[in-house]
């Protein structure tokens, strides 16, 4: 030890690994983690006590339910999520999560355990090769095996994770790393020469993308998640008004635009809105900020927006051109971009674009949506439930979802708006993410009400984390929409299987008595009558709540673009 | 659209999972690595990567954005034959007894530019550097003496463009490094 390491009284000032790590954390602004312990990780864990004051750990019930809690964590506060979890299984059971949050571009800091340096590599008990495994879904992963390499691999981990498109990343730390003593120092990290986040914007490109919008008569905006990561809402609607631009959004891109907007075209894609899709034909120029044409947006490539130029303003250069071919890309930050963009752009109101996308809306009012949040008779549907507690929240609510049909519901019937925050699984579609999500969600404090559609089939995947609402108290409003089948593969058997229901069908417990079980309260509603009030009592409860509603067995989410088919090819009716 | 040979070659940072990280990228759109060279490059601390795969135009550009996106990575370069100057090297292990008999041995210095390294009684091992074309034409022609090893190395380039890694580097440091200076010179 060197005379530096002694303080003035002699005395050891070295900290170890753990208590680095811990103190890393608190550095980068962490307050909560999402994890759960196990053999190798146990420094680490004995450590966290000694900062409870700073950092709170939720104990999830399962890995999975941590990496999900820590993305919505992440979506709902904008600062990196962070997630523990121990060697082997541990680790394992963290993919899904990292996956889903890489092909949704959340920040999350996975820390995993590994056993002590000298068994890496001798299928040693709970030994799992979790660089490897978590190579193509995290943006970037490292192993560290002295307890001195921590600090600069935790601030290289933050700083990629939020920077540039964003993305989880993973570090693993050897169990004798965590209990290795190093004299502790931090300083964040802000360059890395081989990764540049930041990239100088080329006021060349701009200028072409302002003259093909002004010179376009049916220009089109595709807004992204890119667009709410960015910060980006604000430019995007200066833009959308100065320019008289229609705007669809992504899944993702929802909260990107305000729903009551007359310049809001709609939901793109497979289960989107009729007008943007159809109308996507039509358009002679697309802009696409933050987004990336993934194929559940634009259907059958060969036939996608044959008649538009295309402007791709996306941060990630590797989307660009990936699967559109464009004309002009301008790969820099969605609210750079906008920025610069704006006062180069034309006032034009182009109302007669604009009718016709009004023309379409009425089709499809009519024909969907209608009977879908309005039913008079028969079973209580989907939309009318969403409908139902958009109303009721006026929007102003953080909105989780599981996947499947009901996510499909809130993504066409929640009218999100800037007091909106929608958490879902959007390029992964990951059936058990809402649970954990919405606990996440909430843990970040988001000062309006967590609200979460979770299907029956969805809930049973991770229904262990009630264990994690009970013992937190958290207070979320869960509504399970139960149809007693995997509705949105259901509904393919039906249409495209000749209605062979092959392991869709399911016997499901009685969910009011599990809550009852985890001391949570909850109902249950099968008829239209008693909805309205059920829903209420479930915003006003306090705790956690879970409402079950018994849905329509066999409804379709429509209108749909069929696989294979083109945006302009959207079925309406079935 | 007709699939063509490229070169790719790449500067990344000396970090240990890179490789695996690249061919990832690559496995994911089944393309096949026909070579792969690595070594450090001219500048110290740098890894170069020179891969050879057939691909399209259109495939050879997405993975290389790809590619380029990790972390690890500073720059990729993509190129077709004509764009770069290329060698491969190979080491032949013959048996003496074959290669002594008529004007081989003259021929393989005098026609094929090949080398000799090591001589004795029982074999001999000539090293030649050169296309991929030329390295199996030697071959063909050691063939009838009796071939007892042979292998040749991955491809290894460089491009016929003027501007230098060593430039790319300044130019990335001095974006991302936080400094007064007026960002003009980039546009």
């Amino acid at each position: 030890m060197t005379v530096k390491e002694k303080n003035m009284n002699g005395t050891d000032t070295r900290v170890s690994g753990a208590d680095a790590l811990l103190r890393c954390l608190i550095e980068e602004g962490v307050d909560t983690i999402f994890g759960y312990p196990g053999g190798t990780i146990m420094p680490v864990y004995d450590k966290l006590l000694d900062y409870s004051q700073s950092l709170r750990h939720i104990l999830t019930r399962h890995e999975q339910g941590a990496a999900h809690a820590a993305q919505a964590y992440a979506m709902v506060t904008g600062k990196p999520g962070v997630c523990f979890a121990t060697s082997g299984p541990g680790a394992t059971n963290l993919v899904t999560g990292i996956a889903n949050a890489f092909l949704d571009s959340v920040p999350v800091v996975f820390i995993t355990a590994q056993v002590v340096s000298g068994l890496i590599g001798t299928d040693a008990f709970q030994e799992t090769d979790i660089l490897g495994i978590s190579m193509p879904v995290t943006k970037w992963n490292a192993q560290v095996k002295k307890a001195e390499d921590i600090p600069s691999a935790i601030a290289r981990a933050f700083y990629i994770a939020r920077s540039g498109r964003p993305g989880p990343v993973l570090v693993d730390i050897a169990k004798d790393a965590q209990v290795e003593k190093l004299s502790y120092s931090y300083s964040k990290c802000t360059y890395i020469r081989s990764y540049n986040p930041v990239i100088p914007l080329h006021m060349r490109d701009v200028e072409s993308a302002a003259v093909m919008i002004n010179h376009a008569e049916k220009p089109l905006i595709l807004a992204g998640h890119g667009v709410t990561i960015s910060g980006a809402t604000e430019e995007l609607k200066a833009l959308a008004v100065k320019g008289g631009i229609p705007v669809a959004v992504t899944l993702l891109g929802l909260p990107a635009f305000p729903q009551g907007h007359r310049l809001y075209a709609g939901l793109l894609g497979m289960h989107g809105n009729y007008a943007p899709n159809m109308l996507t034909n039509s358009a002679d120029l697309i802009i696409a900020v933050g987004m990336r044409f993934d194929d559940r947006v634009t259907g059958n490539i060969k036939k996608y927006a044959p008649d538009a130029r295309i402007i791709h303003i996306e941060i990630d250069k590797a989307e660009i051109n990936k699967n559109v071919q464009v004309d002009l890309e301008i790969n820099n930050d969605a609210r750079e971009v906008l920025t610069a963009l704006l006062p180069l752009v034309r006032e034009k109101s182009r109302e007669n674009w604009i009718r016709e996308f009004r023309i379409l809306d009425r089709i499809e009012y009519e024909k969907v949506i209608r009977p879908e949040t309005e039913p008079e008779e028969g079973d209580i549907r989907m939309g009318e439930v969403v409908s139902l507690v958009s109303e009721l929240t006026g929007g102003n609510a953080v909105v989780v979802t599981d996947v499947g049909q009901h996510q499909m519901a809130v993504a066409r019937y929640y009218r999100f708006n800037e007091k909106s925050t929608l958490v879902t699984s959007g390029g992964m579609g990951t059936m058990g993410f809402g649970l954990p999500a919405c606990l996440g969600a909430a843990c970040g404090n988001p000062g309006k009400p967590v609200v979460s559609f979770i299907g029956d089939g969805g809930f049973q995947m991770t229904l262990q984390e009630l264990g994690t609402l009970m013992q937190y108290r958290i207070p979320v409003k869960i509504l399970i929409l139960n149809n007693g089948f995997l509705g949105m593969v259901r509904q393919w058997q039906e249409m495209f299987f000749n209605r062979r229901y092959a392991s869709t069908e399911m016997v499901n417990p009685d969910f009011v008595a599990i809550a009852g079980a985890y001391g949570i309260a909850a109902q249950r509603v099968s008829r239209r009558e008693e909805l309205r009030d059920a829903v209420k009592k479930m915003l006003e409860a306090e705790g956690p709540y879970i409402l079950e509603t018994a849905i329509s067995r066999e409804a379709n989410i429509l209108p749909m673009v069929e696989p294979g088919a083109s945006v302009s090819e959207v079925t309406l009716t079935y | 659209m007709i699939k063509q040979e490229y070169t790719i070659s790449l500067f990344t940072e000396d970090h240990i999972g890179i490789l695996s990280r690249i061919t990832l990228i690559l496995t994911r759109r089944q393309i096949n690595i026909e070579s792969i060279t690595a070594s450090e490059s001219a500048v110290s601390g740098i890894q170069m990567l020179t891969m050879v795969v057939r691909t399209t135009p259109e495939m050879v550009n997405k993975v290389a954005r790809q590619i380029e996106k990790l972390v690890d990575v500073i720059k990729v370069f993509v190129h077709t034959s004509t764009e770069i100057i290329s060698q491969e090297i190979a080491l032949y292990k013959v048996s003496t007894k074959g290669l002594m008999s008529g004007s081989m041995i003259d021929n393989l210095v005098r026609k094929y530019h090949a080398r000799i390294l090591e001589v004795t009684p029982e074999y001999i091992v000539v090293e030649k550097s050169g296309s991929k074309n030329e390295i199996t034409d030697l071959l063909a022609f050691l063939e009838p003496c009796g071939v007892l090893q042979f292998t040749r190395s991955g491809r290894i380039a460089v491009t016929r463009q003027v501007k230098e890694l060593n430039a790319y580097l300044k130019e990335m440091d001095e974006i991302g490094r936080p400094s007064h200076e007026p960002s003009e010179i980039y546009n």
